[in-house]
């Protein structure tokens, strides 16, 4: 024990986390915190969805069906050993960055990006496959690499999320780029990027601002971030989204309006009131308790899968761990910061919440690998 | 550990079990120096507790968030959400009828929907376009054009006024972007026949001519307002609270007679088409009430299409259009002589012409001798009545003309009605102008003002004020005016039956059973201010029954082109054929059968 730090001693994790207790949830490689997390948020959004989607019942069995289908792509994930993970890693990466070249060639349309790839059977974005496949990249480029990496590893893994992070921003999904983006990012920083050399990132960032606005942002992205600074500046037009939304959230109040009794996302005045914006939907009809108790949740899901992380037995399965964990997070906060008018207006859904497929499945999938991570762990000697 | 020790997993897993890179590092020697304990905690941090940190700041910033819209602006944005949904609405307000002085409907207002669109989101829809536009009575261009460009409206009516079924029909296709609005429509059942004298309303249902114009407060009513749930695309989902009632309009009682109007019409335009005449003007009044029975015009539009609604077609020339009234004043030039008590009707008059009055020449159609007062009026000569008004002053003859109502408006009200000119008689010009005014040159009047001149020979002198509603109470006294003396009116009434016989110029204005009286008048138009040579209107002034007549009617028949032109020819038929029916109708008793004066039982709500 004289190896583990001081920290991890003062957590040592408590009985039922130990695999030798044979509990069933364990054989079955389930984290049970985690799933009741995962299962109080998806249930509760079941609920809110059915509101928000003007009581449409289709939409809320589809989405429980996509939630089903979810739970068991996690079910199934969580039974595979991590080193099965750890060895398909770059081949996934590949595919995928062959996937998204094939989408700049062949892709569909659709509302002005091309993001979909039409496979006969299904249609889907491979750019959900890299929200996955950049932190596996990561994880198991710098777990073979000594830590702290050196400069050329550094350049090497900054390359390997610039690449899709490029590819996606062409097509243009800046949402999706951004949470890629930062995939790679908290892996880089996982793997134990030089404090120096982050701040000295951070700033180079903020100098590579202007130029960033300058050539690579679309016209309709400048506009966000202009409305998101000053949404009253247009409010027929692109602020139209931001006040609608705020005014959804305030008009909640503390106790809200009831379930089934908002009046901005039932009259329709409420844009994107099932999917992106659903946040604002359940404040209105939820109001303050309702956000206190769901941000609660989400934080909980985090911490937890946080923890995870922490014990993960080796550098691959930690820095994998943290970077999903990192992503769900930015997911969560992000959109949330969003509709209340704190961030600027990003596509990105509230994850588990928002009406809506592609990202879910996803989502599930993380946290399948995240739980395949923290319950294969060896037994520890004792 | 089943890994040999230079395997990349085994060398991970030593050292995440030395913590995070920056731990393994603290070899160098402790020092109190600040720098040194800053990098010390630093290093100390590690990376999962500074995502911890990182979490913790997010979820205190977003619960912060929540706090300041739910908590600090709550009342505020709580407004601007109601402001959203919460809209006060007009509900229209259903506009009086108007109805005949028995309660028959002349004009009425019904429930309508009109459809309308949202253009942004119907432009969406092309595929509906090719079933809606029909519907509509439209083709996929015509509906094409009416959208196109109006992409920012938010409202464009599309068809206005349909039948509640048809727009049904429409709502039930579902079509997103389109929508009804319930209004009124007016409808005239009547149409052309009484569309002079009602006027119209315009597509908002507000009056615009007749008498839908000059009694439109009445009418109109007050919109109300309710408080109602709207959706962002205008829709109304509920309706909260009526915040006031619409107040309808009340109902306008007119003392027109549907079934008289309509056989004034019939009359007037077949004698319109037989003598190819430009237009034609009748006013029939109840002489003891002074309501106005019917009031029609030629030519007519039917107010129920608005390609109709052309001024030509709906003016109401009875009230509009002044003319010359001629011979038909010679009667009020005799009641003035027969007054003066110089003259009887059997007073023999040199009717002798041509007369020379000053550098003019009064002329008559024959050579009449020396003839009676009586015949002056049955032949209607020009020189005898000239002669007879020579007699008396000429301000007597001018301020009969003032008295009966010439050069003033009627008080009916009627948007557009032309008073007419009657001079001072200081600016007759002398004998000649006193000579043309005796036999009805020099002054103009409308149809109405001939009517109650008449109505005044018809009541044994006495003036009654017109009205175009029905009196529900006898005609106070107070508003009676005598004008001239009964005998004298009565002496008149005589030689104008006369006229009307077959010895007299008006011969077909006769009524068969029925004594007639009446004045035929043929005047020359004056056309670029000079008199034409041959263009004429014919006039007809007549009252039934003689002995004690109860209606008056007068006729005018703007250029008759048919050969015959002289009012006895033209305007007198009119006068006949509706007479004929009318009094049947009303039930007048005859006045060649005195038994049935016992018998016959007045009309309902007169008194004889």
């Amino acid at each position: 024990m004289n190896l583990m730090d001081p920290m991890r001693s003062r957590m040592e994790p408590n009985s039922m986390d130990r695999p030798e207790d044979g509990r069933f949830l364990h054989l079955i490689h389930l984290d049970l915190p985690l799933l009741f997390g995962l299962l109080a948020v998806s249930g509760l959004g079941l609920v809110v969805l059915y509101s928000a989607g003007q009581q449409n019942q289709d939409l809320m069995i589809g989405q429980a069906i996509r939630l089903g289908l979810g739970f068991v792509i996690m079910l199934t994930l969580a039974q595979i050993p991590p080193r099965y993970f750890r060895f398909w890693s770059p081949w996934i990466y590949l595919a995928g960055i062959v996937l998204l070249l094939a989408v700049m060639v062949v892709g569909d349309i659709s509302k002005g990006a091309q993001r979909w790839l039409d496979l006969g059977v299904v249609r889907f974005q491979p750019s959900e496959i890299m929200k996955l496949a950049v932190p596996m990249m990561m994880a198991w480029f710098f777990a073979e690499k000594q830590l702290p990496p050196r400069w050329p590893h550094l350049l090497g893994g900054a390359l390997l999320t610039a690449i899709p992070f490029i590819l996606i921003a062409e097509q243009p999904d800046l949402g999706t780029a951004l949470v890629v983006g930062c995939a790679g990012a908290s892996a880089l920083f996982l793997a134990g990027l030089n404090w120096w050399v982050m701040g000295g990132l951070v700033g180079a960032l903020g100098a590579a601002i202007p130029l960033f606005w300058t050539f690579i942002m679309h016209d309709y992205q400048r506009q966000r971030v202009l409305t998101f600074l000053n949404p009253e500046s247009d409010p027929l037009g692109t602020g139209y989204h931001i006040i609608q939304s705020k005014i959804a959230i305030g008009s909640g109040g503390i106790y809200g309006k009831g379930w089934l009794n908002g009046t901005q996302s039932h009259l329709d005045f409420l844009p994107e009131g099932s999917t992106d914006f659903i946040f604002a939907a359940f404040a209105e009809e939820f109001g303050l308790v309702g956000c206190g108790l769901l941000l609660t949740l989400y934080f909980f899901i985090i911490a937890r899968s946080l923890y995870m992380a922490a014990y993960a037995p080796d550098t691959y399965g930690r820095l994998l761990s943290g970077s999903l964990t990192l992503v769900f997070f930015i997911y969560a906060f992000v959109n949330s910061g969003m509709v209340s008018g704190l961030l600027p207006v990003v596509g990105l859904p509230l994850p588990l919440f928002s009406y809506g497929g592609t990202s879910l499945v996803t989502i599930m999938a993380s946290f399948g690998i995240l739980m395949s991570i923290y319950s294969h762990r060896r037994p520890r000697s004792r | 550990m089943n890994y040999p020790t230079n395997h990349p997993m085994n060398r991970s897993v030593n050292r995440s079990a030395n913590g995070p890179v920056k731990r393994a590092v603290p070899a160098s020697p402790p020092s109190d120096s600040p720098w040194r304990k800053a990098q010390a905690w630093f290093s100390t941090m590690t990376r999962h507790r500074l995502m911890l940190t990182l979490l913790l700041f997010a979820a205190g910033g977003m619960v912060a968030r929540a706090s300041y819209l739910q908590l600090l602006h709550k009342d505020f944005l709580q407004d601007q959400g109601d402001d959203r949904y919460l809209r006060v609405v007009e509900t229209p307000a259903h506009r009086g009828m108007i109805v005949d002085r028995n309660g028959e409907p002349l004009a009425v207002s019904s429930p309508v929907d009109s459809i309308w669109a949202q253009p942004a989101e119907l432009l969406q829809q092309r595929d509906h376009w090719p079933t809606l536009a029909p519907l509509l009575d439209m083709t996929v261009a015509e509906l094409d054009q009416k959208l196109a460009g109006k992409e920012t409206r938010q409202f464009v009516y599309l068809r206005r006024h349909l039948a509640p079924s048809a727009a049904q029909q429409i709502l039930q296709l579902n079509i997103p972007g389109v929508y009804a609005r319930r209004e009124y429509r007016r409808y005239y059942p009547d149409a052309e026949v009484t569309s002079h004298l009602l006027g119209f309303t315009d597509i908002d249902d507000a009056g615009q001519e007749g008498l839908e114009k000059a009694f439109d407060g009445q009418l109109r009513g007050v919109a109300g307002q309710k408080r109602v749930i709207k959706d962002r695309l205008g829709r109304i989902v509920e309706e909260v609270e009526n915040l006031k009632l619409p107040q309808p309009g009340q109902r306008l009682t007119l003392s027109i007679d549907r079934r008289l109007q309509y056989l004034a019409y019939r009359a007037l335009k077949a004698a319109v088409l037989e003598n190819k005449a430009e237009a034609a003007s009748a006013v029939m009044i109840d002489v003891r009430t002074g309501e106005i029975l019917a009031m029609v015009d030629q030519p007519a539009g039917n107010p129920n299409n608005r390609n109709e609604l052309q001024g030509d077609l709906l003016r109401n020339r009875a009230a509009t259009d002044v003319y010359e009234p001629g011979s038909t004043m010679k009667p009020f030039t005799i009641s003035l002589a027969l007054e003066s008590g110089k003259w009887t009707p059997t007073t023999p008059v040199d009717a002798r012409g041509p007369l020379r009055v000053g550098r003019y020449l009064v002329r008559d159609v024959h050579n009449y001798g020396i003839i009676d007062v009586t015949h002056v009026i049955s032949k209607s000569s020009n020189v005898g009545t000239t002669k007879i008004a020579f007699s008396m002053p000429m301000e007597r003859l001018w301020k009969l003309y003032k008295d009966v109502g010439f050069g003033a408006l009627s008080g009916l009200g009627l948007a557009g009605e032309q008073p007419g000119v009657l001079h001072h008689f200081s600016k007759w010009g002398g004998e000649i102008g006193h000579a043309n005014h005796s036999f009805g040159y020099g002054l103009s009047i409308n149809m109405l003002q001939l009517a109650q001149a008449y109505g005044v020979l018809a009541a044994d002198g006495v003036k009654r004020p017109l009205t175009l509603l029905k009196r529900d109470q006898p005609l106070d006294p107070a508003e009676e005016r005598r004008i001239l003396s009964a005998q004298a009116v009565r002496q008149v009434r005589a030689m104008l039956e006369l006229a009307v016989s077959k010895q007299g110029t008006g011969a077909k204005a006769g009524v068969p059973g029925y004594r007639v009286a009446g004045k035929t008048g043929t005047v020359h138009k004056i056309v670029n201010g000079r008199y034409a040579s041959n263009r004429y209107f014919s006039l007809f002034a007549g009252m039934v029954p003689a002995s004690q007549p109860r209606l008056v009617m007068v006729i005018i028949i703007d250029e008759p082109k048919g050969g015959a032109y002289y009012g006895g020819a033209v305007a007198a038929p009119v006068f006949g054929e509706t007479m004929g029916e009318a009094l049947r109708i009303l039930n007048i008793t005859p006045d060649d059968m005195p038994s049935m004066k016992i018998a016959g039982s007045p009309p309902p709500g007169t008194t004889p």
